[in-house]
C-alpha cells in the first residue's frame, strides 16, 4: 500500500451512515463532526456522553524480561516504578530532547506493556523505539488488529453500567482492567482527552462496527467527531501532538517539568536527557482566553504591550463551553507573564486582545469524578 | 422588483431598487459547519466589488466576505454578533451580512441566477 493512499478505520460505513462529514487526519479519513454539528457534539459530550472513533491511533506491544528496562530507558518519564494495571502519559524524545511523540504506556503485566501512540506519529515511533530494543525484548505494531473507540462524558460510566459492567469494577483514573462488552474482550482504561469521565476501550479490530452500534443503541449517547475532540481538549489545555508538542519543543518547554521530576532520579538515564540537562529552557507555553468570539489560530503571532513579537499561538479555537475564544501559544521564556497580563493576537488584517489564563480553562469537568 | 444574484466564491445579491443586501449561501453556511463569529462591515464605507468585507469564523475554520458588488454600506446585521448561528439557521434570509446603497447594477456583470448557481453546485460534487 502507497504511504500516500488515505486510510479508513474500520468504521467508514457507519459513519458515512450517520451522515458524517469527513476529513483527512493524518493519512486517515476521519469524521470530522456528524449532522448535528460541532457545537452540539461538544456540548453533549460536556453533559452527557459521546463515542468517539480513535481507530486510526497507534498502538504497541513490547514484551520480554528486558523489557521494563528498555523502556525506562526509551521514555522520559520513569516506566520502572509503574504498577502493572497502570496507566502513564509519557514521552518519546529524540536525542535532542525534543518531542516526537507523546504517548501512554500501559503495564499489562510485569514484562508486558502495551504503547499508545499518534496516528501521524507511528511510523518514526515505531523504528525510534525498535532501534533501542535489545534483541530479546518483542516488538510487535498491533495497529491494524486493534480497535480504539473513546466513551467520554459524566454518563460513560452509566453506558457501562447498562452494557453490563458493575460499577465497582471500573477502573480508577488512570488505570486499566479487562472487560468484556457485548461478547467482545476489551482492555478498559480510564483515560480521555475531553477533560470528562471517561473510557478508552481497545478491542479487536473485526468487532468494531460491532460495538460502535451496540454502545450507541443506548440512551443519551451520541457519535461524536475530531472537531468537538479538538474543542473539548483545548477547553482543557492537553496538548496535541503536532502543535503544542512538536520536534521544536522539549516536554519542559511545554511547562512538563513537573511530570519529568528529572531531579528525583538522578541516577536514570533516558534518551534525550542529556539535551534536557544541558541546554536552557527557551520557550514557555501559556494559554490565553481572548475578548470575544474571535479566534486566533494556529501559526498567528503573539504580541506584547508595545506591538513586540514574543511567540507564536500553537492552538486557537471558540470554545464552546466558554462561549469565547481560547488559545495555547508558546513565548520566549525570558518574557515575564502573569495571569491576568494582556497580549495582542494577530488574525487576519487585525489584532485581538487576549489575556494570560490559567488551566484548565474549562474547570467544571468531571474527569476525575469519583465512581 | 427584486432580483437574486450569486457568486462563485458562494456570497448572495439581492438587489431592489439601488439596494443591495448580501451575505453568504445556504451552500457555503452548510460547509462551514457552526458559525462562531462574524466581523461586520463599517457602515458609511464605501466598498468596491471585491473587498473584504467581513470575516466569518466557524469552529475549524475562518473565510473572508468580498463584497460581489460596490456601493456604501448602509446597514449591518448587528444581530450576528451575538448569534453568528443565525447565518446556519438562515444563511439567505435573516442571516443577511450588509446592505449596501449607491449601487451599479452593471457590476452584476457574469454573477450567476439562482437557477444557474443550482447547475454550479452540481458541478462542485
Amino acid at each position: 500500500m502507497s504511504d500516500l493512499e488515505i486510510k479508513n478505520t474500520p468504521l467508514a460505513e457507519c459513519h458515512k451512515l450517520a451522515g458524517a462529514k469527513m476529513v483527512d487526519f493524518s493519512g486517515w479519513n476521519m469524521p470530522v463532526q456528524y449532522s448535528d454539528g460541532i457545537l452540539a457534539e461538544h456540548k453533549h459530550t460536556r453533559e452527557k456522553v459521546g463515542l468517539f472513533d480513535i481507530c486510526h491511533m497507534g498502538e504497541f506491544r513490547i514484551s520480554g524480561k528486558a523489557a521494563l528496562e528498555a523502556l525506562d530507558t526509551i521514555f522520559a518519564r520513569p516506566v520502572f516504578n509503574q504498577r502493572v494495571g497502570l496507566c502513564r502519559y509519557n514521552f518519546l524524545l529524540n536525542k535532542a530532547g525534543k518531542v516526537m511523540d507523546d504517548l501512554i504506556v500501559y503495564r499489562l503485566a510485569e514484562e508486558d506493556f502495551f504503547i499508545v501512540v499518534n496516528a501521524g506519529t507511528r511510523a518514526a515511533d515505531s523504528e525510534m523505539i525498535q532501534s533501542q530494543l535489545p534483541e530479546d525484548v518483542v516488538f510487535e505494531d498491533v495497529s491494524d488488529l486493534t480497535a480504539k473507540l473513546d466513551l467520554q462524558g459524566p454518563l460513560a460510566a452509566d453506558i457501562l453500567a447498562k452494557a453490563g459492567l458493575k460499577i465497582a469494577d471500573l477502573p480508577n483514573y488512570f488505570n486499566w482492567t479487562e472487560a468484556v462488552i457485548n461478547d467482545i474482550p476489551v482492555l478498559l482504561s480510564r483515560t480521555g482527552y475531553t477533560g470528562e469521565l471517561g473510557f478508552e476501550l481497545y478491542f479487536d479490530a473485526d468487532k468494531a462496527a460491532d460495538m460502535w452500534n451496540y454502545l450507541l443503541s443506548f440512551d443519551g449517547i451520541k457519535p461524536i467527531g475530531l472537531g468537538a475532540r479538538d474543542t473539548l481538549r483545548l477547553e482543557c489545555g492537553y496538548a496535541l501532538y503536532g502543535h503544542e508538542l512538536t520536534e521544536d519543543y522539549t516536554p519542559l518547554d511545554a511547562g512538563y517539568a513537573p511530570m519529568l521530576k528529572l531531579d528525583d532520579f538522578p541516577e536514570r538515564e533516558f534518551t534525550g536527557k542529556a539535551a534536557l540537562k544541558a541546554l536552557p529552557v527557551e520557550n514557555k507555553l501559556i494559554a490565553i482566553t481572548l475578548e470575544g468570539r474571535r479566534a486566533a489560530r494556529a501559526g498567528a503571532d503573539v504580541l506584547d504591550a508595545s506591538g513586540t513579537k514574543i511567540g507564536i499561538v500553537t492552538s486557537g479555537a471558540f470554545a464552546p463551553s466558554l462561549g469565547a475564544a481560547i488559545a495555547m501559544a508558546y513565548i520566549e521564556s525570558g518574557k515575564s507573564l502573569d495571569i491576568g497580563d494582556e497580549v495582542q493576537l494577530s488574525a487576519g488584517r487585525s489584532t485581538i486582545t487576549g489575556k494570560i489564563s490559567d488551566l484548565p480553562f474549562y474547570k467544571e469537568g468531571t474527569v476525575r469524578k469519583k465512581l | 422588483m427584486k432580483m437574486k444574484y450569486y457568486s462563485e466564491a458562494h456570497e448572495w445579491i439581492m438587489i431592489k431598487d439601488n439596494e443591495a443586501t448580501i451575505g453568504i449561501s445556504e451552500y457555503a453556511a452548510e460547509e462551514l459547519g457552526d458559525i462562531t463569529y462574524v466581523e461586520l462591515p463599517i457602515e458609511e464605507d464605501d466598498v468596491t466589488v471585491g473587498d473584504t468585507i467581513g470575516v466569518i469564523e466557524s469552529v475549524k475554520a475562518a473565510s473572508d466576505v468580498y463584497s460581489p458588488i460596490g456601493g456604501t454600506v448602509t446597514e449591518v446585521n448587528a444581530e450576528l454578533e451575538d448569534n453568528p448561528g443565525l447565518i446556519n439557521e438562515s444563511a439567505e434570509k435573516e442571516g443577511w451580512i450588509c446592505k449596501l446603497a449607491n449601487i451599479d447594477v452593471a457590476e452584476i456583470g457574469d454573477m450567476m441566477t439562482p437557477d444557474a448557481y443550482v447547475k454550479y453546485l452540481k458541478s462542485l460534487d
